[in-house]
């Protein structure tokens, strides 16, 4: 019983970093129709910046709440601009193209961002300094700490500001439209090409705050963080319904839980044959299993003919 | 590429592809053949992942577990790790053949889904057996797990090994050249059948689903049988380069077959140019020699330049390959080398428009 509380309470926490990761794949599929693969190297940079910032400014002994949100904005602020630049880059020339262009550009950036990290920041592994006493919690039996409570609800509010952007405000509307029927919305005045790069700065944002929430989660920082924890964010947008936010959050929230409890119990299940070391399995199986019973995701409509 | 049968261009090519190793060797040293060995391993796998990809549009990013299992049949049954040593001429066709499987086992449940939806579920396809390969040495030791099998058998005909050297009219071919041969000769066979494929019912149904799934089913053809077999070929060609792989390396380890790894194949097919045996060929080759250059090169330069290696040739070498992958897409989005039939397309686009500005022109003269 225990086990299963404090799994649930980590699959949260795991969920919710996986769910704003969701996102920004979420958001960019919605309006482009592409797979961003290069946005969990996006996570990752947003992570050695906050990193970099946060070591900097600590030492220099600034007021620590002072450095955490300061190495936030600039996190933020860097993979917004590179999520511009990708856009720009990597993507628009190649709207009208054959399909699997932009896939493969997206790889290339995926691979030069992770090279010029490693050549920046190393191979080595980063301690993230966290300047303060994350105390743990008793919850019923499982154990919580401050960061994992600000990890949830953090997650929580920026979900609610994304919906609320994107069903009240203007340019939530002009998203919408545009991931509707882009041609139909420039005819009636939308700028497209604003409207894409705003999503991706959207995404690239929430990224670096992913990025931020499993280094200090984990306390770790790693050139190569990005990649799996990218795949995994992607699994779970497709899992809640590429394209629709909701999905993508309940698609995150769900595979954290999924990999945690498969974690947890998968040794007792099979009486000790497989290990915890099977964890990123299930991430696969459970796509697998949705993807042939409800091709669409858990939320998503059925898109009858995108190829 | 199309050389007439009668055309003396054809023995030419055959002469130089027969002299290559020996050219290589002599030119630029026995390093370089190896890695016109795997660049001829890399041309087979890229042409199986050409039929899924170039002809049937099925987008699959999970290719190399298809090499990783054909791999780890030959490794398996011809290593000390069970004590096996079966010979080559049967654990190569088993490899195929479970390979083969596994691309039907892939297949079938994915069938209605297609473009991202397939390239996603390929992907973790590919991620499960490789994280199953990674770790089925406990509690029963299987793949030996990340340590990988080592001391695999080499690849044997009889009483010939290919992983010797010999003596013959004064000419020594080390096991580099030998597997050379051996690895072109599976790799025309490879582009025979590929060709052959290209050019029959079954080829000319696999484009059909690629232009228009649902026109091709309408036009009668099994959409369901096709696509499972585009799978089924892909993968018997992954399944018999893997095996070729682990004879040649006699060793192997989950690291070989990494998402990287299927990312890179793809890269070939699609910067080669989809479906056209040529364009995937040209891929395959600069994608496995550039990196090497490069690599080579990277430390030399920079110590002239700067007076030291100032930046990690391996990282500058992939950073160079990624800066390369999005500039070619940039540039030449159908790829180098195209399929003719896409430039035939084009090219009918082309004279029809001509012929309408022509006959605009003529009107008003």
């Amino acid at each position: 019983m225990e086990i299963l509380l404090q799994q649930i309470v980590n699959g949260l926490v795991q969920g919710s970093v996986y769910a704003l990761v969701a996102l920004g794949y979420t958001m960019v599929y919605g309006i482009l129709g592409l797979i961003n693969f290069a946005h969990g190297e996006v996570v990752m940079i947003g992570a050695m910046i906050a990193l970099t910032v946060l070591q900097t400014l600590l030492a220099a002994a600034v007021a620590p709440v002072l450095a955490v949100v300061l190495s936030l904005l600039a996190a933020m602020a860097v993979c917004m601009a590179l999520g511009y630049s990708i856009e720009r880059i990597a993507y628009r020339p190649l709207r009208n193209a054959p399909r699997l262009a932009p896939l493969i550009t997206a790889i290339g950036v995926s691979i030069v961002l992770q090279n010029l990290a490693m050549m920046i920041w190393g191979r080595e592994y980063h301690s993230f300094p966290l300047p303060f006493n994350s105390t743990s919690h008793q919850l019923g039996g499982a154990i919580v700490n401050d960061v994992q409570i600000a990890i949830v609800a953090v997650a929580l509010l920026i979900m609610s500001a994304l919906m609320w952007l994107v069903q009240r405000t203007r340019m939530g509307r002009a998203m919408r439209a545009v991931a509707e029927n882009p041609a139909a919305a420039a005819l009636m005045g939308v700028d497209i090409n604003r409207v894409i790069s705003a999503t991706f700065m959207l995404g690239s944002a929430l990224a670096a705050i992913a990025g931020f929430m499993v280094s200090a989660n984990y306390g770790i920082v790693h050139y190569y963080m990005g990649f799996m924890l990218g795949l995994k964010a992607f699994t779970a947008a497709v899992l809640g319904g590429i394209g629709n936010l909701r999905g993508a959050m309940l698609g995150g929230v769900l595979l954290g839980l999924i990999e945690s409890l498969g974690a947890g119990y998968i040794g007792d299940l099979t009486g000790g044959f497989l290990g915890s070391n099977y964890q990123d399995v299930f991430a696969f199986l459970v796509l697998i299993a949705v993807l042939i019973l409800r091709p669409s995701g858990l939320l998503g409509e059925k898109l009858a003919e995108r190829a | 590429m199309r050389l007439h049968r009668s055309s003396p261009g054809r023995f030419v090519f055959a002469a130089i592809l027969l002299a290559l190793p020996f050219v290589i060797d002599a030119l630029l040293g026995h390093g370089w053949v190896r890695i016109a060995d795997f660049a001829l391993l890399y041309i087979m796998l890229a042409l199986g992942l050409n039929i899924v990809v170039g002809y049937a549009g099925l987008l699959d990013l999970g290719y190399i577990a298809f090499f990783a299992v054909g791999a780890y049949t030959y490794a398996l049954l011809g290593s000390p790790q069970f004590g096996l040593h079966w010979p080559m001429w049967v654990v190569l066709p088993l490899g195929a053949l479970i390979a083969c499987g596994f691309g039907v086992l892939l297949g079938a449940p994915t069938l209605k889904l297609r473009g991202d939806y397939l390239a996603i579920v390929t992907l973790g396809f590919g991620e499960i057996i490789r994280i199953f390969l990674n770790n089925l040495n406990a509690p029963v030791n299987i793949t030996n797990g990340p340590q990988g099998i080592s001391a695999i058998d080499p690849l044997q005909i009889g009483g010939f090994s290919f992983g010797n050297s010999y003596q013959w009219l004064g000419m020594r071919a080390d096991d580099v050249h030998l597997h050379y041969y051996l690895f072109l000769a599976f790799t025309l066979l490879v582009i025979f059948i590929s060709r052959r494929l290209e050019d029959s019912r079954i080829g000319r149904a696999w484009v059909a689903i690629r232009e228009d799934e649902v026109a091709a089913s309408a036009m009668g053809i099994n959409t369901r049988n096709i696509k499972l077999l585009a799978f089924a070929m892909g993968a018997t060609f992954g399944g018999i380069s893997g095996g070729l792989f682990a004879g040649f390396q006699g060793f192997v380890s989950p690291e070989s077959f990494s998402l990287m790894e299927s990312v890179m194949v793809l890269c070939m097919v699609v910067l080669g140019g989809m479906g056209n045996v040529g364009g995937v060929v040209l891929g395959g080759v600069l994608l496995v020699i550039l990196p090497e250059l490069f690599r080579n090169a990277a430390g030399p330069v920079q110590q002239a330049l700067l007076g030291k290696v100032v930046v990690d040739p391996e990282s500058l070498r992939m950073l160079m390959f990624g800066m390369a992958l999005i500039l070619v897409m940039l540039w030449r989005p159908a790829g180098l080398w195209p399929s003719t039939q896409r430039r035939r397309e084009f090219a009918a686009e082309n004279s029809v428009l001509q012929q309408e500005q022509e006959t605009v022109y003529d009107a008003s003269k």
